[in-house]
């Protein structure tokens, strides 16, 4: 009995390693390259870790690059569209999750349908929408695209948290004297801080990754974001893998920090003690 | 402080009718206490009331202004949900200064106002703490000083004790019969506790299948039952009936044995049901004046026995505190006091 049991908890931890150890083992790669230098990137062979490393790399990306400028684009789009996505998921999964209205079950099969569509699809129409309005190469013009095909799904995630909030406590907010929009600030919202987080950490990382619409919409390095700015490390002859894997590792550094920033409200269990229970 | 009137209020959900008709006046000050069995539209009334569900048709009036456009902030009325619904965020304090600070009170009389409710319902110690840390009756208390720290023109009560324990009940029972004497307030109170009703009530409202079956005084319903429903509903354990046919004077049952009526009763009318509680029935050895039944169980209460009879093919229960009668399977006479018969016709009314 003891004797399964204690094998059944080894499987179990074995796997979750095995698990890890497949999701991290890019990144890790990621870090290595980042820091071998050049002459040795080829000349060692396939090695864990090289026998020399070095920061130059990084050095080159932050001086001499224009990394710093498309990373600070890439903020700025990331962020406005995380925000934005995340304040109209947030009204809108409120009214799907506590208002009976006409044509819901349309709405909401019509969200479902805009997550079926390839992207590449609606590269063209969505140029040619944007283009007569100026929004092509434009840090505006991705916000507005990127919040566009967010918030469906961010919409969904709301209605799934505000769902799990007893609408008793906004019906006795109303009760007490609130009107129903300062019940979803006063007392609601709080108690979803941990869907918007989550809604917020997907919009932002989904945003920050996204390569199809940045690269289509905008044209020069100008207004280019970083993972269009990492293929500037590619040119006609060669590929600088050293200098992209560095690029590669500082664009990890916001997703990692934002995480960090909002995982104290990834914490479930807001609610516990709101109703008998 | 208000009286309130509901005239032919009625609700839908959809196509399928909850409430049906509800009429009802309330005067200032009155407690009235809502009971039925589940589904049948309590909460839904209480909720229109409150402004939290629309009304389909009828009129609900406040202090004579008609109410059903205006949302719950504008209707002033508290109310206890049965889940308490306590803000989990906030301390008990904030919970229960929420309504005043949503008004704009100032510092001084909130702070005065949370610590009279506060020592009125014992909950000084725990003023700083979050609702999760609380016991179900301390939550309960604090759903209560939510609803009186302010002064709102009606109570509303929905089923506010039904988690707890049979002793907290007793207590908070006593409690809230106290704080409606001290504030005087008109209330509406729900429950499926018979004894809340009874010792809570000014009046009683029985409501069946979006129906009110009947309005009256606890003892009223509890002397005079409107109908059949109401009839078994109130009292515990429940009023036997049974079934029969009358003429000569007697209702004959089903078994052929005859029970005498007493002669303000109707001598003749066919298909009638006859009901008597528990508590009224005499008990005496077989053989001796009366119906003579089978003692199937017997459950001692500690303050009294309930014996299971079977009588004419149903059961039939008696309450008594003679402890002659323990052994199931004794043969006992049953009679009953002519003053204690209800009787109903065939379509279930009081005759
Ligand atoms: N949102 C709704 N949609 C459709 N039907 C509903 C809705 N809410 C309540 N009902 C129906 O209305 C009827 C009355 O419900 P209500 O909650 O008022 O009952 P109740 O008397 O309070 O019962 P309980 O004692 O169990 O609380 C029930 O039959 C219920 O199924
Ligand atoms: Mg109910």
């Amino acid at each position: 009995m003891t004797a399964t049991r204690l094998f059944g908890t080894l499987a179990h931890r074995a796997a979750i390693l095995c698990f890890i150890a497949f999701a991290l083992f890019p990144l890790y790669w990621l870090l290595k390259v980042s820091v071998t230098p050049n002459d040795l990137l080829y000349s060692e062979g396939v090695r864990m870790w090289p026998s020399r490393t070095t920061l130059d790399h990084f050095r080159f990306v932050l001086a001499n690059s224009e990394f710093p400028r498309f990373f600070a684009n890439s903020l700025i789009v990331s962020g406005s569209t995380a925000l934005v996505s995340t304040v109209l998921a947030a009204l809108m999964g409120y009214a799907l999750s506590r208002f009976q209205f006409r044509g819901k079950l349309w709405l909401a099969a019509l969200l479902l349908i805009t997550q079926m569509f390839p992207l590449v699809m609606l590269v063209a129409p969505i140029f040619k929408i944007l283009s007569p309005l100026g929004l092509t190469n434009s840090l505006t013009g991705l916000v507005i695209v990127y919040t566009a095909f967010n918030v469906p799904f961010a919409s969904f995630l709301m209605q799934g948290f505000f769902d799990g909030i007893p609408s008793d406590l906004e019906q006795a907010a109303m009760i007490d004297g609130a009107d129903r929009f300062t019940a979803f600030r006063h007392i609601i919202l709080p108690l979803a801080l941990p869907g918007v987080a989550a809604t917020l950490g997907f919009v932002f990382t989904a945003a920050w990754s996204e390569m199809i619409f940045a690269l289509m919409l905008i044209s020069g390095s100008e207004k280019a974001t970083f993972p269009v700015g990492l293929l500037t490390f590619v040119s006609k002859f060669s590929v600088d893998y050293g200098q992209m894997m560095a690029a590669g590792v500082l664009a990890l550094i916001p997703a990692c920090l934002f995480f960090l920033l909002i995982q104290r409200y990834l914490v479930q269990g807001m609610t516990a003690g709101a109703v008998k229970g | 402080m208000a009286t309130m009137e509901i005239r032919s209020a009625s609700k839908n959900y959809g196509t399928i009718r909850v409430l049906d008709d509800i009429n009802l006046e309330i005067g200032d000050g009155e407690f009235i206490v809502l009971v039925g069995p589940s589904g049948c539209g309590k909460s839904t009334l209480l909720r229109m009331i409150a402004g939290l569900e629309e009304i389909t048709g009828g009129e609900i009036r406040i202090d004579d202004k008609v109410m059903n456009a205006l949302p719950p902030k504008a209707r002033d009325i508290a109310m206890v949900f049965q889940s308490y619904a306590l803000y989990p965020h906030m301390s008990v304090a904030d919970n229960m200064s929420y309504s005043l600070r949503l008004r704009k009170t100032d510092k001084p009389t909130i702070a005065e106002k949370v610590r009279d409710a506060s020592s009125k319902l014992g909950l000084d110690a725990l003023l700083e703490r979050k609702p999760k840390a609380l016991s179900g009756g301390q939550r309960q208390r604090v759903a209560m000083g939510r609803a009186i720290v302010r002064q709102p023109k009606a109570f509303l009560f929905d089923e506010p004790l039904s988690n707890l324990d049979a002793r907290l009940r007793e207590q908070m029972r006593a409690e809230i019969r106290k704080l409606h004497r001290e504030l005087g307030a008109t209330s509406i109170y729900v429950t499926h506790d018979q004894v809340e009703a009874m010792t809570l009530a000014d009046r009683i409202v029985a409501m069946h299948g979006g129906h009110i079956q009947q309005v009256g005084t606890p003892l009223e319903l509890y002397d005079r039952p409107a109908n059949l429903f109401v009839a078994g509903f109130i009292g515990s354990p429940g009023m036997n009936f049974l079934k029969g046919d009358i003429a000569d004077r007697c209702l004959h049952l089903c078994d052929g044995r005859t029970i005498a009526l007493p002669a303000e009763m109707p001598a003749t009318m066919g298909e009638a049901t006859l009901g008597i509680r528990p508590e009224h029935v005499v008990l005496s050895p077989a053989g001796e004046t009366g119906l003579e039944a089978t003692v199937e169980l017997v459950e001692p209460t500690g303050h009294g026995i309930i014996l299971h009879l079977t009588l004419a093919g149903s059961v039939f229960k008696v309450l008594t505190h003679d402890r002659r009668w323990l052994e199931p399977g004794a043969s006992v006479s049953v009679s009953f006091p002519t003053d204690a018969l209800h009787l109903f016709n065939a379509e279930g009314v009081r005759v």
